[in-house]
């Protein structure tokens, strides 16, 4: 074993990594980097494992650092890549990529036990930025275990490991992680949160997800093919129908011959549109993902804005700040209203009219023509249209042709074959062309309801646009065009099925995607949406109703005291001595015994001499000791295996004995 | 920077320094010597410093984007390596030194020394000793404790068991922790071994010289202690310094004598350690010896183990 130098001597330490260390390492580094495969390109991941791989399999080889070219040379790569890619150094997925540069680079110098700490340091941080990306219970679970490389590499960089076996190692970093759960969770639940951000905007730069704001043609394809979670939503009482189950997100009132966006009408100020509500009304709460978005979503129309929101002009809801994070919150709606039923105002009427002028001509054409048809009856013209996406030969598929400047007519009259919002956007267009107030709303239509633990599970994929017409006396109506389509062109149409997980229906597994589907809602809700605000209720089951930052501390601080004064107790018992027989047993309680009456076995004294001592130290026990003395010797030395009856006598004959201090 | 770190430190090295006047474990204490907690020091070491302020940089990080699973990590990370000072505490704790048992050393050699530890059914991986500025990494594994240190030796005679420091810094290198341990035993170091002038041939003892007749075999250069008879005057004429005579080694059974008084002109010091090079060779050799002191009490004639102890020791013991 190598002997290190001391203080005293001068220079510090300069130990280098034995071979085992070293593996650790670069798996370590491993386990950092391919961590963030999800959102790195393959293209930047793969040659930093294989740099990886390598390196390691050189070492084994030959000690050292690699050369100063190689290493400037790989840095300059990893410039040129990032720049390639992202074209700028800031934001979190250049960052990202970045230090997984580094921490490689890293790797490639570190020779000394010094450079590998270091090392091991960067990549327990590295590990920390993909949580930035994704904090779903999966990916945080995996994170977590990539700690135990980490931890087996620093142990292994202590001396006095055994020579054998890689498990040893990893044993006292995984116990020791095990141990500290309930540290970890405390502090967890202690740790002020920050109000607001220290710096930047929390999740600037983040890719939003979800339903935009605005819905040209094919903008919703990437969001139909996304299976990922978009809000869970728990009634109180009987969830309403299938067919009921539209969630109102936005109204887009203006068309510019491409795309719909909100317009000036949904930037309106002024009350409420006048609601008349009849039958029940049914409460709910919604667990809505982060978007990154203002807009909340409700069932049809809410009678009121949740906390933290407020209520559109077209009764949608809006939060005062974007869903950075899981938002949770109760709403109550009308599934049976009249919204606006008497009156439109002018201007409104003028918004909900308005097309853009010089384009599709031929939809126009046959608006007019129904209109002329019908007369004044304008549920005749909506059922013209509807019987047209019917059995006009339209076709609902993802895969859709581009279509021409006109995207309308091009639709109609050419391709038929989109979905839900090529058909709310046709069906929206043909109702104004023929003088029917009409807009489209977009927000998440059905959802996969949970029999386990009872609630409704939206996914990105149920993405919805349909239409709302207003119509004399019975205010604004919705219209689902994409209902009446007939010919579905795909098995896996995420879209509007309703489908748990990939659009299958149904299978063996369903109860487990049910009960993995209740964790991660668990997962989402109280571990994710911890934030200030449930912190200050921590401890309201206490009496204290409102936690500040500063009882957080304190109490952080006794419950690290006592962690630790706990675990210095732990750490202090002594392992049992454990008897390798009853002989041995017995033995050792007749010498616990002796000594409570004040004969103590000295560390060098055999048995003999120690039951002679006893017996003349207590005269009244001494033939007995005597006795038992020459049985134990006999037992013990004279047979490779004591017989156990005479072994159970002995055991028998030391419990009856009271010794009794004479001295 | 730098200026800052080096004020740093300097003020670290004076801390520890002030610290160490207080520390538990400078005065001899009787053995057995039980490490409790009241003696066992722990402070994180520069690596835990470090990853502190990397654990501080993650908090903040995770706080500033409100990002809970990161500061879960963060938090799982902090728990666990905080934690590892209990086992870098537990390396030390109840460790009991039972006994001390030194090997037979000379002065100005290392002094092998045997430690001897409970046996607590307990592995302790990452001890280290440091003893006399020499760190010396001693694995106490499962079972009864061994461990060898070695101590410099440059006082002859019964010395005192110098101040060991007991360490760890396993598991994870993050907290060193350590105690202090004088046991009060003293070890016997045998003289320093002088190896410069042969011993005398035979014996010295003028009337059995006269018996006897030497066999001349060579010259060699005086060295300061030579008899004044052996000096070979006319050969030292036609040189620049004196020689003297070499004579053959002493036929077997006959006892090789080592007579202080006949040692002169030297200092004490240099005697017995000419004496004590003497006794090795006639022990490595198997010759029989006789040791005179400078009382007239004597040694053998023996050549065995039993005889070159007790000659050792009487050297070392004298005053």
């Amino acid at each position: 074993m190598k002997q290190r130098r001391t203080r005293e001597s001068g220079a510090p330490p300069v130990a280098t990594m034995d071979a085992r260390a070293f593996t650790l390492l670069s798996l370590t580094v491993l386990c950092a980097i391919v961590a963030h495969a999800a959102h790195l390109p393959v293209w930047y991941i793969a040659p930093l494992a294989a740099i990886i791989v390598a390196r390691w399999w050189r070492r084994r080889r030959r000690r050292g650092r690699v050369s100063g070219w190689s290493r400037a040379a790989m840095l300059l790569a990893t410039a040129l890549a990032v720049f390639a890619k992202y074209q700028t150094p800031f934001g979190p997925d250049p960052g990202a990529a970045i230090v997984c540069g580094l921490l490689v680079l890293k790797l490639l110098e570190s020779e000394t036990v010094r450079d590998a700490r270091m090392a091991v340091g960067f990549s327990c941080f590295t590990l920390m930025t993909v949580l930035l990306f994704d904090q779903a219970l999966v990916m945080t679970l995996v994170v977590g275990l990539m700690l135990l490389p980490a931890l087996a590499t620093l142990r292994a960089l202590e001396p006095g490991l055994p020579e054998s076996g890689w498990l040893a190692a990893f044993r006292p970093g995984s116990a020791l992680l095990l141990a500290s759960l309930p540290l970890t969770l405390l502090g967890f639940l202690l740790i002020p949160r920050l109000a607001t951000p220290l710096w930047g905007s929390p999740n600037q730069g983040m890719a939003r997800s979800g339903i935009s704001d605005r819905m040209a043609p094919g903008d919703l394809h990437s969001l139909l093919n996304d299976n990922s979670v978009a809000m869970r939503v728990g009634f109180d009482g009987e969830p309403p129908a299938a067919d009921q189950r539209y969630f109102r997100g936005m109204v887009l009132w203006r068309f510019d011959g491409r795309e719909w966006t909100p317009g000036f009408a949904a930037r309106r100020p002024g009350p409420d549109a006048p609601l008349a509500q009849r039958g029940d009304l049914v409460r709910y709460q919604v667990t809505l993902l982060p978007s990154h978005q203002h807009w909340l979503f409700a069932l049809d129309v809410p009678i009121a804005a949740p906390r933290d929101a407020q209520l559109g002009p077209d009764r949608t809801l809006l939060a005062s700040k974007p869903v950075d994070q899981t938002l949770r919150y109760n709403v109550t709606s009308a599934v049976d209203y009249r919204l606006h039923p008497d009156r439109l105002p002018p201007g409104l009427r003028r918004w909900a009219l308005e097309l853009p002028a010089g384009y599709d001509p031929r939809a126009r054409a046959l608006a007019k023509d129904w209109r002329a048809k019908a007369g004044n009856d304008d549920a005749a013209v909506i059922r013209d249209a509807l019987t047209l996406f019917h059995t006009g030969g339209f076709v609902y598929a993802l895969d859709v042709p581009p279509l021409g400047r006109n995207s309308i007519d091009d639709f109609l009259f050419n391709t038929r074959t989109g979905f839900c919002e090529h058909y709310a956007s046709a069906f929206t267009f043909l109702m104004r062309a023929a003088g029917i107030p009409a807009r489209v709303v977009v927000g998440y239509q059905g959802g996969y309801w949970n029999n386990v633990a009872h609630y409704l599970l939206v996914r990105q994929s149920n993405a919805h646009a349909w239409t709302e017409v207003w119509l004399q006396g019975r205010g604004w109506v919705r219209i689902d065009p994409t209902a009446v389509v007939s010919t579905i062109e795909m098995a896996d149409a995420g879209g509007d099925n309703g489908a748990p997980i990939g659009g299958s229906i149904g299978g063996w597994w369903l109860p487990w995607q049910n009960r993995m589907d209740i964790i991660n809602r668990w997962w989402s809700q109280s571990i994710i949406n911890f934030d200030a605000l449930s912190q200050s209720h921590l401890f309201r089951p206490f009496g204290v109703n409102r936690t500040d930052a500063q009882t957080l501390g304190i109490a952080l601080a006794i419950v690290m005291f006592l962690g630790l004064g706990i675990g210095a107790l732990l750490a202090s018992l002594k392992p049992r001595e454990k008897p390798r027989d009853a002989l041995a047993a017995a033995q050792l309680r007749l010498q616990k015994r002796l000594a409570r009456a004040g004969v103590v076995r000295g560390h060098a004294e055999g048995p003999g001499d120690y039951y002679e001592r006893s017996a003349r130290a207590m005269p009244s026990a001494a033939p007995m000791l005597r006795a038992l003395s020459t049985e134990y010797l006999l037992l013990r030395y004279a047979h490779s295996e004591p017989p156990p009856e005479r072994v159970r006598d002995f055991v028998r004959q030391v419990r009856r004995l009271r010794p009794s201090r004479v001295l | 920077m730098a200026a800052v770190v080096d004020r740093g430190r300097s003020t670290l090295a004076r801390g520890q320094r002030l610290l160490l006047t207080f520390a538990r474990g400078r005065k001899p204490e009787a053995l057995p010597i039980r490490l409790d907690r009241r003696r066992i020091y722990i402070v994180p070491t520069r690596a835990g410093l470090g990853y502190a302020l990397l654990l501080l940089v993650m908090l903040a990080g995770a706080l500033n984007y409100q990002n809970n699973s990161a500061l879960l990590l963060t938090c799982m990370l902090g728990a666990t390596l905080a934690s590892s000072m209990l086992l870098t505490w537990r390396e030390l704790h109840d460790l009991t030194l039972r006994s001390v048992h030194a090997e037979h050393g000379f002065c100005g050699q290392r002094l092998p020394l045997h430690l001897a530890f409970a046996d607590d059914h307990r592995s302790r991986h990452g001890l280290s000793i440091e003893v006399d500025g020499l760190e010396q990494p001693c694995p106490l594994v499962q079972g009864p404790g061994r461990a060898v240190v070695s101590i410099t030796a440059d006082q002859r005679g019964w010395i005192d068991l110098p101040r060991m420091r007991i360490s760890s810094t396993a598991p994870f290198g993050l907290f060193r922790t350590w105690s202090w341990i004088t046991p009060a035993q003293q070890v016997l170091v045998y003289p320093r071994v002088l190896a410069d002038v042969q011993a005398p041939a035979r014996n010295d003892d003028p009337n059995e010289r006269a018996a006897g007749g030497d066999e001349f075999a060579s010259l060699r250069d005086y060295h300061a202690g030579d008899p004044i008879r052996h000096v070979a005057w006319k050969a030292s004429a036609r040189h620049d310094h004196l020689l003297v005579r070499e004579f053959d080694r002493a036929t077997p059974g006959q006892p090789l004598r080592f007579d202080w008084n006949a040692l002169s002109g030297i200092d004490r010091e240099t005697r017995i350690s000419r004496l004590t090079g003497w006794v090795c060779d006639a022990y490595t050799a198997a010759h029989p010896w006789i040791l005179i002191l400078e009382d007239r009490s004597s040694f053998g004639p023996a050549n065995d183990d039993a005889h070159y102890h007790r000659c050792l020791t009487a050297l070392a013991e004298l005053p």
